[in-house]
């Protein structure tokens, strides 16, 4: 038997395949996939029976339940009209001022949370001394819902903008933090000690292993830190601020506008899911060994 | 394969003179190993009064029922934990012993985990390249080079830039070999490294594994459980007692090097097995025996 014999064993041929698979391509190709699967056409029957069901409950039976109910509609009609009734609709630039203010702070609590929130739980997954003090004090403020901080936020801080600010950070803080934690200590502790074998000091494995490992946690962190932003934003825009989605919700309640209540849920569904969409997005681009993995497997 | 054959895979090699170098270093004495987990009285005793020697540039192979404090011993001479007692030397240098009973972690020991430890977030290359650039000791591209060289020597052109994730098992297993190799170690400690691998990929990687060896003449330290296995690749076999792990048996297996699997159906080989199944087969009553008596 000769040496190349043994040395050139024959490879898996999919790797010659996903060689070449740029980032943009497995997209492409994951893109149809769902389009030749039922899930595309499943989706829009779901949405199909859910307005169908808003529409006949509210319009055409008017069932006694849904009386107050805007209609399907009426919602739309108003939501699409370049003279809303109720003042707000897609022609009208105060819809986007107040989208733009609710998308800033979140932006902006996101991005605090997670420049603080990311650090934390790396160093509390990394050091059990720093995790011995700060922890116990962690897990005890945690307990406490965004809206108990309501009026400590507002009394804390001055204006309007900063208390909602605040408690939109909160809760996404929490997520962040936790979640980066339990991301370092999930780490296989095989993947340390082959680093330290292979030469690798305390600083270069923190770099190298600990943050790619907890990469994972730490987005799904951030996906649940986005999702309960919004649920915090809105609680404080309807307690204090002046614009946003959450104030529109509740001052078209006050003001008995109800179809725009509807419009700013629709639309907080609507701007939520893309946060939460870019979310995903870039934690793909980040991670493009597990997006490859995931490729190769087929299945998400 | 036949002699001829032999002696070209051997002087076939680049920079012909690093076997012969390396033949003489990766020594390993352990001398009296002890390692107790746990607080007295109440812990586990892995390793009671364990001494062998791993002879330089041959593979040594640990033979014991799982459970047995194979992986035990083999984190002690790594650095990865500390012995309760005794110690250990790569060559003549201490690693751990009286005063300082853990080792260091380091480039010249590298450990090839029972379930693999290739950084899945790394593509090939740059697991193979991790070493030697963590440690300063290569430049970017004098890693690249040298680790694209090889990968192509060990049969693994063209999945550079895949991750680890995307190849087979048995080809990750070769990767993380060339990732140790790339330092130069002393010796390469492999634990159960093709455990989880069917047969058939089983019976291709050992071959795989004997032509590193005969190419790089690395010292190799193997732990398995399977007695077939330590007897087709060992120089030397340790057949370990079950736990606490002590040497029950060593022998020197006199089947000439290069080995291939026509070595199985060997008179030798036979001998080798029926010498041995019968006390690698009373520790593993035992181990059984005493796992049942624990519950
Ligand atoms: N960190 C630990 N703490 C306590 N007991 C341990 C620890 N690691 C291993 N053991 C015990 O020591 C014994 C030997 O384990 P190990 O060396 O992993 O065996 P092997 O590799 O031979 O299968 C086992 O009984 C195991 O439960
Ligand atoms: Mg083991």
């Amino acid at each position: 038997m000769s040496e190349t014999d043994l040395t050139k064993l024959p490879i898996n041929t999919l790797l010659d395949r996903s060689d070449q698979m740029s980032s943009t391509a497995v997209a492409m190709h994951r893109l149809s996939l769902w389009l030749a699967s039922p899930r595309p056409y499943l989706m829009m029957i779901g949405f199909g029976l859910f307005l169908g069901f808003w529409y006949l409950s509210v319009e055409v039976w008017k069932l006694p339940r849904f009386a107050e109910m805007p209609g399907l509609t009426t919602v739309v009609s108003e939501w699409l009209s370049k003279n809303p009734i109720y003042g707000l609709s897609i022609f009208v630039d105060e819809y986007y001022l107040h989208i733009w203010v609710s998308i800033r702070r979140i932006a902006i609590a996101f991005f605090l949370a997670t420049a603080i929130g990311v650090p934390l739980g790396l160093f509390l997954g990394w050091s059990k001394r720093f995790k011995q003090f700060v922890f116990p004090v962690f897990e005890l403020l945690r307990p406490i819902p965004p809206l108990a901080w309501v009026p400590l936020a507002i009394v804390m801080f001055h204006g309007s903008e900063t208390p909602v600010i605040f408690l939109t950070f909160l809760a996404s803080f929490y997520a962040t933090a936790l979640n980066t934690m339990l991301g370092v200590q999930s780490i296989d502790i095989s993947y340390v000690r082959a680093a330290s074998c292979l030469g690798a000091k305390r600083w270069q494995i923190f770099r190298h292993i600990i943050v790619p490992g907890a990469l994972p946690f730490i987005f799904t962190g951030l996906q649940i830190s986005v999702g309960v932003a919004w649920f915090s934003l809105v609680a404080g825009e309807m307690v204090s601020g002046q614009y946003g989605l959450g104030y529109v919700i509740n001052t078209s309640y006050t003001m008995v506008r109800y179809p725009t209540i509807i419009i700013g849920m629709v639309t907080l569904g609507i701007v939520g899911y893309v946060t939460s969409a870019m979310v995903r997005v870039l934690g793909d681009y980040m991670m493009q060994w597990r997006t490859r993995e995931l490729a190769l497997g087929g299945e998400r | 394969m036949n002699p001829t054959s032999a002696s070209v895979a051997v002087s076939a090699l680049p920079g012909g003179a690093i076997p012969a170098q390396a033949a003489r270093t990766g020594k390993v004495r352990i001398i009296d190993a002890v390692k107790y987990y746990g607080a007295a009285g109440t812990g586990v005793l892995a390793v009671d009064h364990c001494t062998f020697e791993v002879p330089a540039g041959e593979i040594t192979v640990v033979v014991g029922p799982s459970g047995c404090g194979k992986t035990t011993l083999l984190n002690a001479i790594a650095g990865f934990h500390s012995l309760s007692s005794g110690s250990i030397y790569l060559d003549d240098e201490m690693l751990c012993g009286p005063g300082k009973l853990k080792a260091e972690p380091g480039p010249d020991r590298i450990v090839v985990f029972q379930n693999g430890a290739l950084f899945p977030w790394k593509t090939n290359i740059e697991n193979i390249t991790f070493g030697p650039m963590m440690q300063g000791r290569l430049t970017r591209a004098e890693a690249y080079e040298k680790a694209r060289d090889m990968m192509a020597d060990a049969g693994l052109r063209g999945i550079e830039n895949n991750y680890p994730g995307e190849i087979s098992s048995g080809v990750r297993r070769r990767v993380e070999i060339v990732r140790a190799l790339m330092n130069d170690p002393k010796i390469l400690l492999l634990d159960e490294p093709y455990r989880a691998l069917d047969s058939l990929t089983k019976s291709v990687m050992h071959e795989a594994l004997l032509e590193i060896f005969y190419k790089n003449r690395v010292t190799i330290f193997f732990i398995t459980h399977d007695l077939e296995e330590a007897i087709f690749l060992g120089h030397r076999v340790v057949i370990m007692t079950t736990r606490p792990c002590r040497p029950k048996k060593i022998l020197d297996i006199d089947i000439p090097h290069p080995r291939d699997y026509s070595v199985l159906t060997t008179k030798r080989f036979r001998e080798f097995m029926d010498e041995t199944a019968a006390a690698v087969h009373e520790e593993a009553t035992k181990a059984f025996a005493a796992g049942e008596k624990e519950r």
